[in-house]
Order: structure tokens, then sequence, then C-alpha cells
């Protein structure tokens, strides 16, 4: 497949980018921050885009999607990234639908997926448990008791922690930490027995929260997949994961840079504006093209999703670590090349620099990406 | 049978009687491809044997029009011939700047007449062309070139200096930027002119390189004689030429930027081992190839996806206006890596035991990379205000 948009593709772009101007944008986040939303969306906005047919954007008709596959779902992100939309796209549309297709049983997958689509469940993935992205050190567990298991243990950075419904959480019911065998995903729910979520205030304003596990029994017939063999299916939905939030990244990354080069055009110092200076038209120059590499990457990456031709492991981590390189910089620069007023609250593009770390935090950062991608590439 | 299958076989059983099994190797670097001209340079007799047969065809210049000696192929049929080269692993029969450069620019700019006289030479190899640009005083601001051109009739006689005049030493003729009037902006009054170097007014010397090789020259004019006939487009309007080869020549110097067949990282592991992980022994060495190959990922997608716009008819990206800065960039940091992994190996400059030095000679050749063609800082420029609309000081 080409790497360029087809016609339908182009007007999924166009509408999401008119929809979300209007009604998702960071004055949108803004207020939702200074309101102290614990959902930290707005259930009306989500409403809309379930209308459209977002929740199920990737998910294939088969499961009551609408079958666009991920090309269309990291559209969607990257819109979102550009305006910094909060809504349930990453947690639940990107990533727990990702796990579930992987993992579950054909009827898991009938159930679970539909209610996901028609917008009727909002689930997440609840994985880290230490300061850093480390899937396999995962040291929850899950023992069986008669028709059942019992989990313990404790997660952190669970994406709509407040807002979800269910949780995919990972558990060890055999091997050690740093081992790929042994580990198993539940499907809990967020009113079960014993599970306490504990709403934590990040730096994007985004909801997230640790969830506490203490003797929650849950019935065995909601383990997703084979007890044990987690692993592969949760190592390439977490691909998919990073491909989606590279997408993310990417509109972040590039909404920042196209607001600094209109405010190089716009601040006068030295009786001119401060664009015609060469020290800064030459950053700029040269983050422009790091933006246009990120944006072939994540495309190359969201094809190879779609097509299940190319190394996706390679692909992923080459996606996230590019895109946090660049984010990193884009972000940076944006903050250093609007000078005072890029310090102040009241601006807006401080709101970037901070939905771009978690985003790049989430599941691996550049440091873990780049040695992922390096052994996969052999060193 | 389709005509385009009936095309493959008619080229396969062709190419399969006519190409000399000499002919079926890979070139051996730079110097080693064919280039024609009057006094051509051959490693192997075969190569002007393939490429006369070849040219006879057309098929040195497989695309252009029957009329002007091409081989009047379409796409489809080019990718063909390209595809049964490559099958029994054919070269290129024929590598000049007459087909890179100056043959597109006749085929935009040339009168019919022109056309007919230079083009099919271009296509038998009878003449190898150099290009005339930068000066001493005119590199990066390319238009503030001096050489000038008098008018005298149906002729202009030339004075001035070239330099980076690439084979000159080995050309036959030159298309040359001259400025015919300098009363206006600096712009404006150059000409895109060609004229034989085989005159006594034309004087060539060639230029060590700090890799050794010479592939440079500096030309001189001394009352040179180019006749009125062989100026391309009009008097005065030769900036506009100068601009489309520019574009021509950046998509070549950035196909350097490609990957290499042998990744760097995999190179480095077998020189200095690996842990029990499998991560490269030198941690910092590990970190900064992975940085390389990352970006160069990245790069290889972007030509890709510039081209595939381009095919869907989306126009070229404004990505198309990174290439040459990015990818030489690219290629410097690889030749850079080469030395850090290969240490002493690739330090040695001649002999046997260093395979004569090739890598320490293409680590400096590629310093001239982001140089030539426009420099880094001058494709940043032209980012800058061109796509991002910056305004001038």
């Amino acid at each position: 497949m080409a790497l360029v948009l087809n016609e339908e593709q182009l007007m999924l772009k166009d509408a999401a980018a008119g929809f979300l101007a209007q009604k998702a944008t960071v004055a949108h986040l803004r207020a939702l921050r200074d309101s102290g939303s614990a959902r930290g969306f707005s259930d009306e906005v989500w409403a809309e885009m379930v209308e459209m047919g977002w929740a199920g954007i990737a998910i294939p008709e088969a499961f009551g999607g609408l079958g666009y596959g991920y090309i269309g779902l990291g559209l969607l992100l990257e819109q979102a990234g550009r305006n910094l939309s909060a809504s349930p796209l990453q947690a639940t549309v990107l990533v727990a639908a990702a796990v579930i297709g992987e993992l579950g049983s054909a009827q898991q997958k009938e159930q679970l997926l539909a209610a996901i689509a028609a917008g009727e469940s909002l689930v997440s993935l609840a994985l880290q448990e230490g300061l850093h992205h480390a899937p396999l050190n995962c040291a929850a567990t899950a023992v069986r008791d008669g028709a059942d298991f019992v989990i313990n243990g404790g997660k952190v950075l669970v994406q709509d922690a407040t807002a979800a419904q269910s949780f995919i959480v990972i558990v060890r019911t055999g091997g050690n930490p740093g081992e790929e065998p042994g580990l198993s995903a539940f499907v809990v729910d967020a009113n079960a027995r014993g599970l306490r979520v504990e709403p934590r205030s990040m730096v994007d304003s985004r909801s997230a929260g640790a969830l506490v596990l203490e003797n929650v029994r849950v019935p065995a017939a909601d383990l997703l997949g084979r007890e044990g063999h987690a692993w592969p299916g949760l190592s390439r939905a977490l691909d998919i994961a990073n491909i989606g939030l590279a997408s993310e990244l990417l509109g972040i990354s590039t909404a920042a840079f196209e607001r600094t080069v209109a405010y190089l055009k716009e601040r006068k110092q030295f009786g001119r504006v401060i664009g015609t200076f060469q020290g800064l038209q030459h950053r700029a120059a040269e983050l422009f093209a790091e933006l246009e590499l990120a944006r072939s990457i994540v495309l190359q990456a969201l094809h190879a999703i779609d097509e299940g031709t190319q190394d996706l492991a390679l692909l992923a981590s080459a996606a996230k670590a590019k895109l946090c390189e660049v984010a990193q910089r884009a972000t940076n620069e944006a903050i250093q090349m609007h000078g005072g007023i890029g310090m102040t609250d009241e601006h807006e593009i401080g709101f970037f620099i901070k939905r771009a770390r978690v985003a790049q935090h989430t599941f691996g950062d550049y440091n873990y990406h780049l040695d992922r991608f390096a052994l996969r590439s052999g060193f | 049978m389709s005509n385009l299958e009936k095309f493959r076989q008619e080229a396969r059983a062709w190419l399969e009687e006519n190409c000399p099994h000499s002919m079926r190797t890979p070139v051996k670097g730079f110097d080693d491809f064919y280039s024609g001209g009057r006094k051509p340079k051959m490693e192997h007799p075969d190569q002007k044997r393939w490429c006369d047969r070849m040219a006879e065809r057309g098929w040195t210049v497989p695309h252009w029009p029957k009329k002007y000696g091409g081989g009047g192929l379409d796409n489809e049929e080019v990718k063909i011939l390209q595809q049964e080269m490559a099958r029994i692993g054919a070269r290129r029969p024929l590598d000049s700047f007459g087909i890179s450069m100056l043959g597109p620019a006749l085929l935009h700019f040339g009168s019919e007449e022109q056309k007919l006289e230079h083009l099919p030479k271009i296509v038998r190899g009878e003449i190898r062309w150099c290009q005339g640009y930068s000066e001493p005083n005119a590199g990066s601001d390319l238009a503030s070139l001096a050489t000038r051109a008098e008018d005298k009739g149906d002729h202009y006689v030339i004075n001035g200096q070239k330099i980076w005049t690439s084979y000159a030493d080995l050309c036959d003729w030159i298309f040359c930027l001259v400025r015919t009037d300098n009363t206006g902006s600096k712009h404006e009054g150059i000409s895109f002119v060609l004229f034989d170097m085989d005159q006594p007014g034309v004087t060539v010397r060639p230029i060590k390189l700090i890799s050794g090789s010479s592939p440079f020259c500096e030309t001189f004019f001394d009352n040179a004689i180019a006749y009125k006939k062989n100026l391309i487009g009009e008097e005065g309007k030769g900036w506009t030429i100068a601009k489309y080869l520019l574009t021509h020549e950046r998509e070549m110097i950035s196909g350097f930027g490609a990957a290499p067949k042998k990744s760097v990282g995999q190179v480095a592991v077998e020189t200095l081992g690996a842990d029990v992980t499998g991560r490269l022994a030198n941690s910092v060495l590990r970190q900064t190839i992975a940085q390389y190959q990352l970006d160069t990922l990245a790069f290889g997608a972007t030509m890709a996806r510039v081209g595939d716009e381009a095919k869907a008819g989306q126009g070229l990206g404004a990505a198309s206006s990174i290439f040459k800065y990015y990818g030489t960039e690219l290629n410097k940091r690889r030749n850079e890596l080469n030395l850090a992994t290969l240490g002493e190996a690739a330090l040695g400059w001649d002999g046997d035991c260093y395979h004569g030095g090739y890598l320490s000679r293409d680590w400096l050749r590629s310093k001239g990379n982001s140089i030539e063609g426009g420099t880094s800082e001058v494709q940043l420029n032209i980012i800058a205000k061109r796509v991002l609309g910056l305004p001038d000081a």
C-alpha cells in the first residue's frame, strides 16, 4: 500500500479537524482543568464522537466497528494531539480495544469490542507498577481459588482511571518478574470488591490514577486469552498503543511548531520581527525537517499494523522513539522561542509541552524505545 | 499475450544475447561508471561495446523520445527494461551529466534544433558534458557569478573562471552560466550557453581534494568562443534554467543518504562484540548508531512517502525541500560512525590491508556533500523562507 492518504481518509481527517477545532480545543482543556473535573473529558463531546463512529473506528465491522483500520484511528489521534482534545480515544479506543483484540476469545471480542464500539463501555489498561514502563517486571499476582482468581497488587498511570467502568489488569499467574511466561490479563469491574481507584493529578490535566487491588476476586471467565500466555498478544497491543501515541505526539509537535512559527512572524524586537533572525530561522528549518521525517515513520508504522507484513515491534519502537525525540525538541523550542509569554499559564503553548511529556512517558519513553529499536536491529 | 509481456520477452532475449558477461558484474566504486565522450576512460573495453549496443536501440536513455535518439519507451516499458537488466545483473551502460542534468534542461528549455543537435550525441555517449556553475567568488551565492560573455554577432567571447567543474579534464563540452548583462539585479543578465571545451581559450586544471582524488577542476576561459545557436532559452534568462538544474542535482546528491546494505550496527557487533543480551559492547557508540539508523529509516520512509504523494497527484510534498539537507548530513554521520566503529582500519590511506584506504577517502569525500550543490546552510535558508514563509532580514 502506498504511503499516502486515500480520499476516504482525507475526508475523515478534515471532518475530525473541523469537529475538534470547534468542540475540544486547548481552551476546553483549560476549562476542564480549572473546573476540577474528575473525569478529565467532556461526556457531551465524547457522546458526539461516539455518534460519528469514532469509538469503533479501528474495530472490525464484524464486532460492530467501522473497520477503518489504524490509519483511520491514527488520523483521529493526530488531530486530537493538534487540539489537545481530552477523550477516551487513547485509553479505551486505542489501548484497551487493542488488548482485547489481541488476547480475547471470539466470544469476549463479540461482547467487549461491540460495547466499546457502541460507546457503552470505557475500559482502561492497568499495566505499569514502578516509575517506568517495564512490562515484564509485573509483580501483581492472581492465584486460582476454585472457579475464581484472586488478584493482589498495585498499578499506576492508569489512564481515565476515574471514568473507566472496567480495567484490564495485567498480573502474574506464574513465573518471576522479568520473565515472559506467566503473565495473564483479567477484565476487572471498576466496582469490584477490594479494588480501590486513587485519582492522581498529572501534569497534563488528563485523568489518570493508581489502582490498589486487595484480594479482588474475579471469575475465571474474565481471563483474557490463555492463563500465563498473555505476553505475545500484550506485546503486540503495546506496539499498537505506542504507534497511536506516536500519532498523537505528531499532532502535538506539529501544532506547537506551527504556533511557534506564527509567533516568529509576529513578535517584534530590535525594530523587526524576530523571524528574520537566521539564528531562529535555521532552528525552525531543522525542526521542520525532523517533523517531516516523524510524519513518514508514523505513517509507515500505521500501515504496518493494518497490513501486518512488516516487523511491527521494530517499527513501533522506531516511531515512538522518533516522536519522543521530535516532540521533546518541538515543545522545548516552542517555549524558548515564545520567550517570557511562553512561561505564563495564560498562554496556551505550555499545555503542549505538558501533554507531550505524559504521552512520551506512557508505555515507554525515548530511552526505552531507542534501546528496543537497537535490539530489534541486531545490536 | 499482452504487449508489455511481449516487450519483456523481447528485451530479455536481446539482453541475454548482447550484454557482455563482463558487464554483468557490479561496478567497483565511482570511477568504474562509464561516461563515454571523445576520450573515454575505461576499466574494461567491454564498457564501450555495451554502451554502443544499448545506444543503437536508444536504451542508454530509454525514456527519451525516439526522434532524439532515445528508446521512446513509456514508464511501464522502462520499468520492465530495468527489471530485465537487474535480472542478469547488467550494469547501466552509460552514466553522465548529459543524461542526468543537461538532457532534462534541453528537453524543457531547448529549441527543436538544439534538441536534435545535442540529445542524440548524449544518448550515444559521443559527447561527455560538464557543468560550469560555481566560481571562486560565487559559491553559495551562485547568482553573483562574474564570467563575462561579450556579444560578437553570431557568437560570444567568454572570459572568466569556473571552479568545482566535475570531471572537466575528461569532458568534451560544457553547459555554462555566463553573465551577458550586469546592469540589472544579479539574477538577471545570466545566460545559459553550451560550448566545446576543445579550443585554445579553455584551460582545465584538476583540483586534488583532501580525499586524494580529483573529481573536480578549475576551468579558465581566455577569449573562449560560444556560438549563439547554442544559447539555451532567452539571453539574460539563464537563472531559471540554473534553478531547474540545481533541483535535479540536489535530488541526485540526497540519494547518498540511503541506508547501506549491511547496517552500521551489524558491522559494529561483528567488530566490537555484544554482551549476553545482544547489546553492542560499547553503550555510548551503540546509542549514536541507533540514532543514526533510526533517522535513516525515517528518511527512507520520507523518500517513499514523497514519491507516493507525487504519484497520487498530491503534488510534491513540502518534504522534498529537506532531502538535500538531511540526506547529506546523514551520509556524513554514517562515515563518522565507520571511523568510530572500525578504528585503525578506517584510518589507513593506502595499501592492501586498508583496501586502498577507501574508508578514510569516502569519509573525507563525504564532507563535501553538504557543501556542493548548495550548502546545508543554504538549504535551511530555503526551507525557512520558501516553506515556512519566514521573512527576509
